[in-house]
């Protein structure tokens, strides 16, 4: 396969089918492998659409500074873009998450303002729209409130899997900017409508959900709740738990926040064993397992990885 | 047996610092009746309005499953069963 240059290959990745972890011939896994994208993530759709639609309308131009809080993916994408479209690129990231992640972005040439641990990516949004206040001529492309995001995978994750899979009758993705979930509900409720969506949220440890009143939650602006057909939260022992399942039945060395997905997508799968309905349930891998080894999430006992998951933003 | 309920960190306050409380009911609706009894000043802090409806940024999970998706506030619980409230947290 040939592409004029990085930027125009991401997308089009691999459906691999899941022989030993579908429970029968009738129930069958998909995995939708996102790490093969140019820096190794789903983020690489949503970054760079972002900056193209932002290039278009004229909100981004040469030698702009682009802003974003992110927990490490977002930012390592738009990095790349950035950095191949001639932008600086600033990122408020979390400080409980992995040295692999900072280290990439600084390699990338991304300045990290950190944001506290305790509310996670909830305070990295608000240390984010501070600094973009003090710096009004940055360009905050705010990716849980952007179109452009959901966009990507209504045009590219959604319309690929119905293409290469028409018999589809599951789509389970993480849930964290809602992006992905928004987008390709959107795809499939135009496109093939009896498709159910599920959501695989990850549930992280006490100080992530910090001491704030539980009014001060955070909903990204993207959401919406009619997209999406059942929800579940997923902690850190049953996304370890699959990810290693994964590596171990099918070769496949995915991130923590796939364990948590994949443990949506089996628990959808016996729910249809035992109706005795057929399905073809399609998930999404977001990225390879190399950012994570510095976790423990690969290494002894299900329990010490699920001890040296607490207070990290594991997905 | 009783249904349990995983106290969120700042709703603790409710429970005298307890993270597991246990209650009785058919659906989360008596159940948050029911913790109400012996918690007082918890269930407003989760629902609100009238008809009462879960507050915006609270989520609440029967078995892992959110119930907005299972029928709100009249999903069906039953002995055994874990509740858990969570803050609305952002991903990404």
């Amino acid at each position: 396969m040939r592409f004029d240059s990085l930027l125009d290959s991401v997308g089009g990745t691999p459906l691999v089918g899941l022989p030993r972890l579908s429970p029968t011939d009738d129930v069958r896994l998909w995995a939708k492998l996102e790490d093969r994208n140019p820096t190794g993530s789903i983020k690489d759709r949503a970054a760079l659409r972002m900056l193209l639609d932002a290039e278009k309308d004229g909100r981004l131009r040469p030698g702009n500074t682009i802003l974003e809080p992110t927990s490490g993916n977002t930012g390592i994408s738009l990095a790349m873009a950035a950095k191949l479209r001639g932008y600086r690129m600033v990122c408020v990231l979390p400080e409980n998450t992995s040295e692999e992640r900072r280290q990439i972005l600084r390699m990338w040439g991304v300045e990290i303002i950190s944001s506290p641990a305790a509310g996670g990516s909830n305070e990295a949004v608000r240390v984010a729209k501070q600094v973009a206040e003090e710096h009004p001529d940055w360009v905050m492309l705010y990716q849980y409130g952007n179109p452009s995001n959901a966009a990507a995978h209504y045009d590219g994750t959604a319309r690929e899997i119905l293409a290469d899979l028409p018999s589809v009758t599951h789509f389970v993705a993480g849930l964290g900017t809602t992006g992905t979930l928004m987008g390709s509900g959107r795809f499939f409720r135009e496109h093939k409508p009896d498709v159910k969506i599920v959501a695989a949220e990850p549930r992280y440890g006490e100080l992530v959900y910090g001491l704030r009143n539980l009014d001060e939650g955070f909903v990204p602006e993207l959401y919406d709740e009619t997209l999406i057909d059942a929800r579940f939260s997923v902690g850190p022992r049953d996304a370890v738990r699959r990810v290693r399942e994964l590596l171990d039945n099918e070769g496949i060395f995915a991130g923590v926040s796939t364990g948590a997905i994949l443990h949506a997508a089996l628990g959808q799968a016996a729910k249809c064993v035992r109706e005795g309905e057929r399905a073809d349930i399609a998930f999404v891998v977001p990225d390879g397992g190399w950012k994570y080894l510095s976790t423990g999430a690969y290494e002894g006992t299900i329990d010490e990885a699920e001890d040296r998951l607490e207070g990290q933003l594991w997905a | 047996m009783a249904i349990e309920l995983r106290v969120p960190t700042i709703l603790r306050t409710f429970t005298g610092g307890e993270k597991l409380v246990t209650g009785a009911g058919d659906t989360l609706a008596a159940f948050i009746d029911d913790v109400e009894g012996s918690h007082p000043g918890i269930k407003e802090r989760i629902v609100e309005g009238e008809p009462a409806e879960l507050r915006r940024f609270v989520n609440v999970y029967v078995n892992d499953e959110d119930v907005r998706f299972t029928g709100g506030l009249q999903t069906g619980v039953k002995d055994g069963d874990v509740v858990v409230v969570l803050p609305a947290v952002a991903g990404g």
